[in-house]
């Protein structure tokens, strides 16, 4: 044997580390103080922080909650913390909270659009989480004609009769192939329900409502404000949106001469247009459009605006996506005998949505809080009450707390949705 | 490119019928004003196995691809399984049902699993219930040799795991004839011969194939006739041992020389 060879005898058990690979000491080290530039980084940073933070904490915190007046929060703060400390006046928020969520809804009827709200959650629940029973997608489908009869209340057939013209829809592509082709099929879906609208529904409700006048209290759309406002608008507009955009972007790829023309036209015209123009045309200018003596819901006008701006975007959007599939996808699915509606909603479409998804999710964010535009046309949204409540010689240069507020129910809404996509886009990978 | 092709082949079952399964008449072809594909005549009988070769740019992939209509032909005719290819969407959808085909690329989709890929079809445009498209997607992947990857998504395979499962997802069809676009050119040497070897196997079951392909050791071994393509002009065609050892035409000579040579 030389004096080179080794043979180990018995193996080394496991030390623990130093003290610097483990824990807070590490973790430290590594993040914050891991050169000299980083180091004085975290101390600006530091500061920084604490310079905003010893701003605004002794100003939320050396607040008055239950004065009735904006004299009577300063004589609060003055008195409790001292002259000359200023502090915010929450009183504002705690006296006029319900006004800033419902507007001017009838307070005994608040009961409806909170649970309108609450059957949101359900009715989106299962496009939201494949784990959600598919037979609630049921309950999804009646939710939005449901939703408008206990917002707006009134006779229970107009929803109802609304909703047959959907079965209607349903019927034709269900039944409607096998007589006139997909094609015909397809046009037919749309042209039949919008018949049955305008033609026969009116009489149809006028009928049932002299046979059985069945209804709730109603509210007009003017007695409507607030973050419900923001939020009628605002899922309408997303829920709207896709589909239409989706539709669009197809219809941009399209073949077919005029179909293509009609979408590039309504894309490219509506996206060159500032949604407030979109927004005084949908207040002022569709009366002049209209039949005299119709009378077209101020909300509803804004609706079909917003949807309209939306969905151009999302168009584009969704444009994005389709033109990132490889060719040999589209090929694939040919080669394998699926016809163009089976190959878009089973192949292209998946895959093109889920490139897409971090765009989408970004324009419903623009698309929600582009919704307090609707302030500038006279409805009163948060942004409007905003600027009417100070307008209250009791509240008179009140301006801080009530933004606060609302930028608060904003970013509920908006960070819930960005934390949804992440895990939407986590859960849709597939290791490609 | 040759890959020794080391198994036995049975060629018991391997018999061309008098059945006509393709016919091509007088085809012509044009990209805008750039004529890929020039007078091509083919017939192929049911049970044929047809190895199309050629330089790039000669028009080899273009032609099967014409077979189910992923490119259009503007002259002459292609009559598959007695159906003509017009812009009948519904003679189209019926070919391409009857038609499988395997792409360079795979062309799996991504989005779903392996087992999914291999129902899809089936039950979409056949109408299959879930359940027996997915027994007959099992039989198939088991044949491919990759049951137990079943519930992986394609990003997770090899590339010659995902070709085989390309070549079962259009098995899941039960198509009549088989198209194969280059289907060993993205692939390792390694992989190669594993796809190389399923795609024997379904030759010695009689399956009708055309498969464009630079691998002729399968030429030699599994096709009955051999195509040679340039400039979009079919230039010699005979059966695989006149063709690789008397080739006619001068230019097939130099592409042999170039590309068995190495």
């Amino acid at each position: 044997m030389s004096d080179q060879s080794y043979v180990r005898t018995e193996m080394l058990g496991e030390k623990p580390p130093p003290s610097s690979q483990v824990g807070v000491v590490k973790w430290v080290m590594e993040n914050l103080f891991s050169s000299i530039p980083n180091a004085i980084m975290t101390i600006v940073s530091v500061w920084v922080v604490y310079y905003i933070l010893s701003g605004i904490l002794p100003w939320a915190f050396q607040s008055s909650w239950n004065a009735t007046s904006l004299h009577g929060c300063r004589a609060y703060i003055a008195e409790t913390y001292g002259e000359g400390v200023e502090g915010a006046c929450w009183s504002v928020i705690n006296e006029r909270w319900k006004q800033l969520l419902f507007g001017f809804y009838p307070k005994e009827l608040y009961w409806r659009p909170v649970v309108t709200l609450a059957l949101m959650f359900v009715a989106i629940s299962p496009v939201l989480f494949t784990s959600v029973p598919r037979k609630v997608m049921l309950f999804s489908v009646i939710y939005p004609f449901l939703a408008f009869w206990l917002l707006w209340g009134g006779s229970i057939w107009l929803p109802i009769v609304a909703f047959l013209g959907l079965v209607i829809a349903y019927l034709a592509i269900v039944y409607l192939p096998a007589l006139v082709g997909s094609l015909g099929a397809t046009i037919g879906a749309g042209v039949l329900p919008i018949l049955f609208w305008i033609v026969i529904a009116g009489p149809i409700i006028d009928g049932l409502n002299g046979i059985a006048p069945i209804g709730i209290e109603g509210v007009d759309s003017d007695q409507m404000g607030g973050f419900m406002i923001s939020i009628i608008i605002g899922v309408s507009g997303i829920a709207l949106s896709l589909p239409i955009g989706i539709l669009l972007a197809l219809g941009r790829q399209s073949p077919l001469f005029i179909v293509k023309t009609i979408c590039v036209g309504f894309i490219e015209f509506i996206r060159g247009v500032p949604l407030i123009t979109l927004l005084f045309v949908a207040s002022v200018l569709l009366n002049y459009f209209l039949p005299p003596g119709t009378n077209f819901d101020l909300i509803l006008r804004v609706i079909i605006m917003v949807t309209f701006f939306a969905a151009a975007y999302m168009a584009e959007v969704i444009r994005g996506g389709l033109a990132a599939l490889p060719k040999g996808q589209y090929e694939a699915a040919d080669a394998l005998g699926l016809d163009y509606w089976k190959a878009t909603r089973l192949i292209i479409m998946p895959q093109a949505l889920k490139i897409s998804i971090p765009n989408i999710v970004s324009n419903f964010i623009g698309l929600f809080k582009d919704t307090t535009l609707v302030s500038i046309i006279g409805l009163l949204d948060p942004m409007g009450l905003a600027r009417a409540i100070p307008a209250d010689q009791n509240w008179n240069g009140i301006v801080w707390e009530i933004y606060v507020f609302i930028a608060l129910l904003f970013w509920i809404f908006t960070f819930s949705m960005s934390r949804y996509s992440m895990y939407l886009e986590r859960k849709l990978a597939t290791g490609h | 490119m040759v890959t020794e092709i080391e198994r036995e082949i049975d060629r018991s079952k391997m018999q061309v019928s008098d059945e006509v399964a393709i016919q091509i008449t007088n085809m012509n072809k044009w990209y805008g004003a750039f004529h890929v594909l020039k007078d091509i005549n083919l017939t192929v009988n049911r049970g044929e196995r047809i190895v199309v070769c050629g330089p790039s740019g000669s028009g080899k992939s273009t032609l099967i691809r014409c077979i189910n209509r992923l490119e259009v032909h503007q002259e002459g005719s292609i009559i598959v399984d007695g159906t003509e290819l017009s812009s009948d969407l519904k003679n189209i959808d019926k070919i391409r049902s009857e038609v499988g085909m395997c792409f360079q690329h795979f062309n799996l989709f991504p989005h779903l699993t392996i087992l999914e890929n291999c129902t899809l079809a089936p039950i979409w445009v056949r109408n299959v219930p879930k359940k027996e498209a997915e027994e007959t997607a099992m039989h198939f992947l088991e044949k491919v040799k990759i049951p137990e990857q079943a519930d992986k998504y394609p990003g997770q395979l090899s590339g010659g795991q995902q070709q085989r499962v390309a070549i079962a997802r259009s098995l899941c069809m039960k198509p009549r004839i088989m198209l194969f676009d280059e289907p060993t050119s993205a692939l390792d040497p390694e992989m190669i011969s594993e796809v190389l070897d399923t795609m024997i196997e379904l030759a010695e079951e009689g399956m009708t194939m055309i498969v464009v392909t630079h691998e002729m050791g399968f030429a030699r071994k599994v096709a009955n006739r051999v195509i040679f393509m340039d400039a979009g002009q079919i230039v010699e065609e005979n059966e695989p041992e006149q063709f690789f050892t008397n080739p006619q035409s001068e230019r097939t000579q130099l592409f042999l020389s170039q590309i068995l040579g190495h």
